[in-house]
């Protein structure tokens, strides 16, 4: 043999003919309205797909071997048809994660999930204590996911996940993170804020500060794979080498969203228009969206990388996150508004206006909100409304919000 | 259920040593590659 | 004679044994070679040629992983090398021993 194989990472940027894994938001309803919801949820939309469609898209996914996908919301859980959807994907070959705030995970669910091959649990967390968690994800919110990590522990469910996303304000608390997961004997997994849905709001007030991202970047190389990141900190790899993960951006190449309504986007982070590639229930389905959108192809092209090219960082970094640089009205083929030399910060000075991130279900009176006028959306949607729909978002969920059933 | 991530792409102890290896052009990890099912990014 | 790589991967791989792939292992054949994905560890490997693919999906019905390799057209100067990414699919698990007949 002559020349070795291409590395992994050149294999992937030129796509699959399945993706690897993918997310899958069920729903937009959630009971919750954290400030930096990546998919701006709160209320159910009325077009989310049926439990047949669901099934479908399950039959899919193991016919293009999609051997895992996280199921995330929203809060998936308060779909009532939740528990048979994550059991028909077992059943046919597709491994579950499913991403959870925890307020359905009782004891005896908890029970049932520990006795379960193929289901991994992850419980959103973004604060050691009620002060720092309940300020990002509501009055109340610690409390239920800890609870719901007491359950799993009681029910002998080892290696569940806690889901952190690093602020300016809980950064400072991931030792108390880690000691939290270890004393559940749950695995730590600490994600990036992204400037999307939600988060675009809060980004200024939210994101890690350049000190702050070196202390975090130091710390998750003292704990190597002991701590899982979903490789989203390959913007920090100019710090002195990349971290754990495959260090690419994995949108449309090896990862993709398909949300509640059926429209499949290039990633969780990047819930807009210019990043929809297609909808479940158009005639080729899933792996027609995969293998012949426009939007996937293109982003399966080698990218433009502009002056990042030259950076000695560039091998790992890449020019950061797409969606991170989208959503701050950053150029696609330039720094990562945080990038670690600085160039992000010169380049958002001359940043062109943020596009809004779209669609938005966001509860009408959720906190935040209330104190900040967000224009409505004068595009709504594209197909009418079905009229006899509920788009009630706690439809089987019981009055009084963070309850647990 | 544990969840253990092996070595990840980038695991240079893996590297070094096979690239030191006098038989032929390959190195054993060039032929087989391991990634934790969280190494990729865009899945929350 | 093979450096001592990560502690992992020391070890001969026994060629000469009869090999399978683990029961809770799926394999996605790629351009490049294929995606391989153990269920019960949830771990994922990927590999980077079409003949190491042949000679994975044949070690069930081959009598050694030496005769698998040689079925899928190896050069006897690679085998060390097959040996040695098979070593690394047997330290992850996703292939084992077969027991004896």
């Amino acid at each position: 043999m002559s020349a070795g194989p291409l590395p992994l990472v050149e294999q992937f940027q030129r796509g699959l003919a399945a993706p690897i894994c993918l997310t899958w938001e069920l729903t937009y309803a959630c009971n919750l309205s954290c400030v930096h919801c990546l998919s701006s949820s709160g209320r159910r939309d009325p077009r989310e797909l049926t439990t047949a469609e669901c099934r479908a898209v399950i039959d899919e996914l193991q016919r293009m071997q999609v051997f895992y996908v996280n199921i995330g919301g929203g809060e998936p859980t308060v779909r009532p048809d939740f528990w048979d959807l994550v059991d028909y994907a077992t059943g046919h070959e597709v491994g579950v994660k499913f991403s959870t705030n925890g307020v359905k995970i009782t004891p005896d669910i908890a029970r049932r999930l520990a006795g379960r091959d193929y289901v991994d649990v992850q419980i959103s967390l973004d604060g050691a204590t009620p002060e720092v968690n309940d300020a990002v994800r509501g009055r109340g919110s610690y409390a239920v996911a800890l609870r719901a990590m007491r359950n799993l522990a009681g029910a002998g469910f080892a290696g569940f996940k806690i889901s952190v996303v690093m602020t300016r304000h809980n950064v400072g608390q991931l030792e108390e993170l880690k000691a939290i997961a270890d004393g559940f004997g749950a695995q730590l997994r600490i994600t990036r804020l992204r400037p999307s849905g939600r988060g675009a709001d809060v980004w200024d007030e939210l994101h890690l500060a350049p000190g702050q991202q070196r202390e975090l970047y130091d710390w998750l190389v003292a704990h190597g794979t002991d701590v899982l990141t979903g490789d989203s900190f390959f913007h920090l790899s100019g710090y002195g080498g990349a971290l754990p993960g495959l260090n690419l951006c994995g949108a449309g190449r090896v990862v993709c969203l398909i949300d509640p309504v059926g429209d499949v986007y290039a990633c969780p982070f990047a819930i807009h228009p210019s990043f929809l590639a297609g909808n479940v229930r158009d005639p080729g389905g899933l792996a027609g969206v995969w293998r012949r959108s426009e939007l996937f192809r293109d982003l399966r092209r080698p990218q433009a990388g502009g002056a990042c090219e030259s950076c000695s960082a560039y091998g790992s970094c890449r020019g950061g996150c797409m969606a991170a640089k989208f959503f701050t009205g950053l150029p696609l083929d330039g720094p990562d508004p945080e990038c670690v030399k600085g160039h992000g910060e010169r380049a958002l000075a001359a940043a062109a206006a943020a596009p809004r991130p779209a669609p938005d279900h966001s509860h009408r009176a959720a906190p935040y909100r209330a104190a900040e006028r967000r224009p409505v959306p004068l595009t709504l949607l594209a197909r009418p409304p079905v009229t006899a729909c509920n788009a009630d978002p706690l439809a089987g969920f019981l009055p009084g919000g963070l309850s647990p059933p | 259920m544990a969840d253990s991530p092996t070595a990840e792409l980038t695991d240079d102890a893996a590297r070094t040593g096979a690239g030191d290896d006098a038989a032929g052009d390959l190195a054993d990890d060039v032929l087989v590659e391991e990634v934790s099912i969280d190494g990729m990014c865009g899945v929350y | 004679m093979a450096c001592a790589a990560s502690t992992d991967r020391v070890g001969q791989f026994d060629l000469d044994a009869p090999w399978q792939l683990d029961a809770q292992v799926r394999v996605r054949p790629e351009a490049f070679g294929a995606l391989l994905y153990h269920f019960g560890t949830r771990q994922l490997s990927f590999l980077k040629s079409p003949a190491l693919l042949a000679v994975v999906r044949s070690l069930g019905a081959q009598p050694s992983a030496r005769a698998a390799c040689a079925a899928a057209g190896v050069p006897s100067g690679d085998l060390m090398h097959y040996a040695r990414a098979l070593q690394a699919l047997a330290a992850s698990q996703m292939i084992r021993k077969r027991e004896a007949a």
